[in-house]
């Protein structure tokens, strides 16, 4: 059952060291907030999963926080790559990170598996690829009623799912529109969910079929208005576009980034100290 | 306004030719980078019935700006419906409901596969690159795929270090015989010519040269002995309109993301 709770509580009660963690969102309400919250309460050992990790996976990853990484696009998006999780792979910098590698079709596949409480995910997939001879999780069975070949691979079920999203109201239920990705299949495969919210209001109005998630099917909602920053929210924020270009040098050396989360994340109380400190940083390079 | 163009860049005749090839009326599933601009411009040209899918759930997106990335807002709102991401890769492409597989490459092989997972060693990347994302199924699934990426002995190999998505495998028959129900990429559009699967070995052949290009140049630009049309044409210059459009959509993305550049990245998608 929900509770209305702030996010530093929720972070240290409900992300152990050594879970499974899906901080998801595709590009749309990514949960940035929190996974700072990760970053200063010193989490480590985590299996990250993510089918498009980019920022704040890039800064999970290069604060020592991952042990594993599934995902199927690790990138800067319209900018390149991602050098922390690069130095992670090739150099093993702060720490070796194991991974394991989908493609999208399949990690969403494997999604919906784990909310449907299925032991694996089915798909017409992967058919051509080098993928499934450097990635023992994907595998090929054969259809029991046609015969034909088909993928194979297993459900996601994190421990942790994180999501951000517009709405809650003031017992927990959430909204959420827009681009939605997968983020209702990676809550409900998950044993606990944390949603980070724009806005607590008296009523959802939420419309039938909306993406709703009821309260009973969530840990702890906070509220966190600019929560996804430099990620968005529809309605309430734009994508901040020339961060992810700043990101590609503040991330390039070990040096840069450590000063930046440093300042910005480990050495800030929360998220609302973040915003102020950034909008300084920001200020002072205009100045400049 | 229905002139011949007299002066455009390699990128810019890229981006054009490829955007011919978008009839009005598909249903195009549409990666980030250069396909996303080919196939817009498509739409603000002679495909205004084009339909634009993205992988993050946007289905008839028409957006006025580019996305920088495959989740921008800017699809969501300009679009006949958004779907969760599950649904477009279960109900509207492994539905077979996709005629065409729009994609970017880092690396492509001479049968047209496709490699963005790594250079070097696997499990001893000498460089890491962002990985499969939607492409090992889009490449299997759309009907028909279009490859756009600049022409360079990099990114044009004999043979690549990591089949990311299939293109024609080894040859010959060895895609169909591997069960993949699309037909596989039907042209490879570069800054330099349009190469496209010969129909028998389905080995990539220039069939088409951009102006001022030399076949010279084209081999060079190649890391094998690439074979060469008897039937090669000279690709159709940039229409004055086409090009007004494609240089008006990039300057209103440039001004919207606050770049100078203009959303050409081939960054891919997230």
């Amino acid at each position: 059952m929900a509770r209305l709770t702030p996010l530093r509580e929720a972070v240290s009660e409900i992300i152990q060291n050594g879970d499974t963690v899906a901080l998801e969102g595709f590009t749309h309400l990514i949960p940035h907030a929190a996974g700072h919250e990760i970053i200063r309460q010193g989490k480590t050992d985590l299996t990250l999963v993510r089918m498009t990790p980019d920022l704040i996976y890039d800064q999970l990853i290069g604060s020592g926080c991952a042990a594993k990484l599934i995902f199927s696009w690790g990138g800067n998006p319209g900018v390149g790559s991602l050098h922390r999780f690069r130095d992670a792979i090739e150099q093993g910098w702060p720490r070796p990170l194991a991974y394991e590698e989908h493609s999208h079709a399949a990690l969403a596949n494997a999604y919906v598996a784990g909310a449907s409480n299925l032991p694996f995910a089915v798909l017409r997939g992967y058919t051509g690829s080098d993928l499934p001879k450097v990635n023992p999780n994907i595998r090929f069975i054969e259809c029991p009623f046609t015969g034909e070949k088909l993928a194979a691979i297993p459900s996601i079920r994190p421990d942790v799912t994180v999501i951000h999203a517009q709405k809650a109201d003031r017992r927990g239920n959430v909204l959420l529109w827009g681009i939605v990705g997968v983020q209702k299949e990676a809550v409900l495969a998950a044993k606990r969910a944390i949603v980070t919210v724009e806005e607590v209001v008296d009523e959802l109005d939420a419309p039938p079929n909306a993406c709703v998630l009821p309260r009973w099917a969530v840990a702890a909602v906070c509220h966190v208005p600019g929560g996804a920053y430099p990620s968005y929210a529809q309605g309430y924020s734009e994508r901040d576009n020339r961060f992810y270009q700043a990101w590609d040098a503040i991330s390039r050396s070990r040096e840069t980034f450590t000063a930046w989360i440093d300042r910005h994340v480990r050495n800030t109380a929360d998220f609302e100290e973040f915003k102020r400190v950034f909008a300084e940083t920001a200020k002072s390079k205009e100045a400049v | 306004m229905d002139a011949p163009a007299v002066d455009f860049t390699a990128t810019e005749i890229m981006t054009v030719a490829a955007s011919r090839l978008l009839k009005d009326g598909t249903v195009c599933f549409v990666g980030i980078g250069l396909p996303s601009t080919a196939a817009n411009l498509a739409r603000l040209t002679h495909a205004p019935d084009v339909v634009l899918i993205y992988e993050s759930g946007p289905i008839g997106a028409k957006p006025t700006v580019l996305p920088l990335s495959i989740g921008d807002g800017e699809l969501a709102l300009a679009a006949d419906t958004v779907v969760s991401t599950p649904e477009i890769f279960r109900y509207w492409l492994q539905g077979a409901r996709i005629d065409v597989g729009f994609l970017g490459a880092a690396q492509v092989d001479r049968f047209a596969n496709i490699n963005t997972t790594v250079i070097g060693d696997y499990a001893n990347p000498k460089v890491r690159l962002p990985g499969a994302g939607g492409a090992p199924e889009i490449a299997s699934q759309a009907k028909e795929v279009f490859i756009v990426l600049k022409q360079s002995t990099k990114a044009f190999v004999n043979k690549l270090p990591f089949i990311t998505s299939a293109g024609y495998l080894d040859g010959g028959d060895a895609r169909e015989k591997a069960g993949i129900p699309g037909k596989g990429p039907a042209a490879v559009i570069t800054d330099l010519g349009i190469l496209t699967p010969d129909p028998v070995t389905k080995e990539l052949t220039l069939t088409s040269i951009h102006p001022g290009v030399t076949v010279e140049q084209v081999k060079g630009a190649t890391g094998w002995d690439l074979k060469v049309s008897p039937d090669l044409t000279t690709t159709a210059v940039p229409q004055t309109h086409e090009l007004e459009a494609l240089r008006d959509l990039l300057a209103r993305t440039a001004k919207a993301h606050g770049q100078s550049g203009g959303g050409q990245s081939a960054g891919g998608e997230g």
